[in-house]
């Protein structure tokens, strides 16, 4: 890969898209299969309108909107990590990229506690097809939260050992162009299984 | 060759060669057999030629990736074989093992194969695929215990680069999921269910990472394009291929008996599995388009992008089109599934192999980069050859599938199963030509091993255009 090393950090002189282009490959690839998803819940709910209002009841919409804010949050964490690495500022970067890493875990957290209380009422897999959709797209989601949190982690550990300069930290617009798709895929999943009606 | 122990490669890649034209051979005599039902019977009834046709090709395949770790791991970890000794030593095992698995098969009734080796102590044969003796099934796992051992000490001391932990994860899974051959649970369901574990997590699981492995490595070596460019996309292929394989096992499970949801997961996880075989289209000819220089070993380039696109179509096209479990409803085990399963296994993992043997056999033939030109040429003219006749075979199974699952299936007025296949004979004639088409390009694959082995090697005259 040829890389020009800019000596200035302005906005101007990132490539677009950031991050590498491999992982844009990915993400896009990673969107289809959540397309897909979304596509199949919108068909089927649209016909078991019924079902799917009534058992949407279920849900804990306080939890996902605790989660919702978590991950909001933690990609505002990610952007700054990246803002502060442009600046120089090492062990600024890391700490909000830690700080990232936190909300993720708090997201995982709260979604355990909410299966938790699922399969305490008896609900799983198997009780309904909104349920179905439900588990079988939060719990890809969930894993997709996982993945991202390792490639932070990763970015971490490379920043941590000074791995990254303001002229060239590739790595972590890529590994933070694969958190905001997960957060986005999120913005999409939320309101269209806790909310919508 | 930069290791003398990767030398171990050749008798595998030979062997392997060798149980390819066993396989062939039954094929046409089951492929026959389709169109003239007494052919040869009752010598070699439909069912064991079926289940020589089938093993043999997994077996050799097995020979082929052994054979291609022992000759990519040395290379890549940059230094000599653990145990060339317990290489060879397992090779021969592994050929005798088989060899008298095959012959069991054809000599005795399946049933007193059972008996005589003592199937009852432990009850793992009469599965499809796993036909397999008890006994040769443990074999199996010796064999690929000492052959981990042997890549993984190699790995340990050398050089780790992320093709050769791509193929051990690989082959490590290869041996893990074989270990549900054992599990032969009484309930047919759950004996269905976890034999697909063995099946479907080698072909559409474990068996990609070898085969994105190899072509990364023959990539890298045919176009000397950087190391870490071609990593970054096998990292991105296993990905989605992990992502969408695993969960896509779903697609075997929508009419044994499991819960509904598998309708919805094998639907739309394996309708992903199609992407990463497109990555590695896409990826194959970047990096030829890319190359920093022309390798004068142009079959094996031929045999690379040849894997990349015959992957995608037969794994990914033709497996795309039975997927859905609403299509997959009329379409299961119908010849739909045949022609997804020749061109496929074809596409993928016999190509594949063949794309190494390309590559690696003049090196260890002594020669230095390539074989002499005529040579190359009748390993081209084989590969045109194998391959169009397999998208023959596959086009005429597609047309078999299509109608059979028309009258058969799809229809108000549903024929019989042999009414049906009575309707469709001509396919399977046309099928049976293109595949003595097959058998002659093999052979003359074969030949261009003899072809111009005296004559200079071949050289590069032109320069790379892109440079």
């Amino acid at each position: 890969m040829t890389e020009t090393p800019s000596p200035t950090t302005s906005m101007d002189d990132h490539a677009r898209p950031p991050g590498d282009l491999a992982i844009w490959i990915f993400i896009c690839a990673e969107l289809l299969v959540f397309a897909v998803f979304f596509a199949s819940y919108a068909f089927t709910r649209a016909n078991h309108v019924e079902l799917f209002n009534e058992w949407q009841q279920h849900l804990n919409r306080n939890y996902a909107l605790l989660n919702t804010l978590a991950l909001i949050t933690s990609s505002y964490f990610v952007v700054r990590a990246i803002a502060a690495i442009r600046d120089g500022l090492r062990s600024t970067s890391l700490r909000w990229l830690l700080a990232a890493i936190a909300m993720g875990a708090l997201f995982l957290v709260v979604k355990s506690m909410e299966y938790a209380e699922h399969y305490s009422q008896g609900i799983n897999l198997r009780t309904n097809l909104f349920f179905m959709f439900y588990f079988s797209l939060t719990f890809f989601h969930f894993m997709h939260v996982l993945l991202g949190m390792v490639i932070l982690g990763a970015n971490a550990a490379i920043l941590s050992r000074g791995g990254y300069s303001p002229e060239n930290h590739r790595g972590m617009e890529t590994g933070g162009s694969y958190w905001h798709m997960v957060d986005l895929v999120w913005l999409i999943l939320f309101p269209l299984v806790y909310v919508m009606r | 060759m930069k290791y003398q122990s990767q030398a171990v490669a050749k008798p595998y890649f030979i062997a392997a060669i060798g149980l390819f034209v066993g396989q062939i051979l039954f094929g046409l005599i089951m492929g026959l057999q389709y169109v003239w039902g007494d052919f040869l019977f009752p010598e070699i009834p439909f069912n064991v030629a079926r289940m020589v046709h089938t093993n043999l090709l997994i077996v050799w395949i097995l020979f082929g990736f052994m054979g291609a770790a022992y000759y990519l791991i040395p290379e890549e970890t940059e230094n000599e074989l653990w145990s060339p000794k317990l290489a060879l030593l397992m090779f021969w095992i592994f050929l005798v093992a088989g060899a008298l698995t095959i012959l069991g098969y054809l000599l005795v009734p399946y049933a007193k194969l059972a008996e005589l080796t003592m199937n009852d102590l432990l009850p793992t044969m009469g599965r499809e695929f796993l036909e397999q003796p008890t006994i040769t099934k443990l074999g199996i796992v010796v064999v690929a215990l000492a052959f981990l051992l042997n890549i993984g000490m190699t790995l340990l001391k050398g050089r780790k680069t992320v093709v050769s932990l791509v193929m051990i994860i690989g082959l490590t899974g290869l041996a893990v999921f074989f270990l549900f051959a054992f599990f032969n649970p009484d309930n047919l369901v759950k004996d269905k269910f976890y034999w697909w574990w063995v099946v479907h997590l080698w072909v559409e699981g474990v068996w990609e990472l070898i085969l994105g492995s190899i072509l990364a490595f023959v990539l890298i070596k045919t176009t000397g394009v950087d190391r870490e460019v071609i990593e970054k996309w096998l990292y991105i292929i296993i990905a989605m291929t992990l992502i969408t394989g695993i969960i896509g096992t779903g697609h075997h499970y929508y009419w044994i008996g499991t819960p509904e949801y598998w309708q919805w997961w094998g639907s739309i996880f394996s309708a992903m599995e199609p992407i990463p075989f497109f990555m590695m289209t896409i990826f194959a000819f970047n990096m030829v388009n890319k190359r920093r220089r022309n390798h004068p070993n142009q079959a094996a380039v031929l045999w690379a992008l040849g894997t990349a696109v015959m992957a995608f179509l037969g794994a990914g096209v033709w497996g795309f089109m039975h997927t859905l479990s609403p299509v997959n409803y009329y379409t299961h085990g119908t010849q739909i599934t045949a022609a997804h399963g020749h061109m496929a296994f074809y596409g993928a993992y016999a190509m594949i192999v063949l794309t190494m043997i390309s590559y690696s056999m003049p090196l260890m033939n002594g020669r230095k980069a390539a074989n002499s030109n005529k040579s190359q040429v009748a390993e081209m003219w084989a590969f045109w050859l194998m391959t169009v006749s397999m998208v023959f075979i596959t086009l005429f199974l597609t047309g078999a599938g299509i109608l059979q699952t028309w009258m058969q299936r799809y229809t108000d007025t549903p024929i019989s199963f042999m009414e049906a296949q009575s309707k469709i004979a001509v396919f399977y004639w046309m099928r049976e030509i293109a595949g003595v088409v097959f058998l002659v390009g093999l052979l003359l694959y074969i030949a261009s091993f003899f072809i111009g082995r005296n004559d200079p090697e071949a050289v590069v005259t032109e320069k790379v255009a892109a440079e």
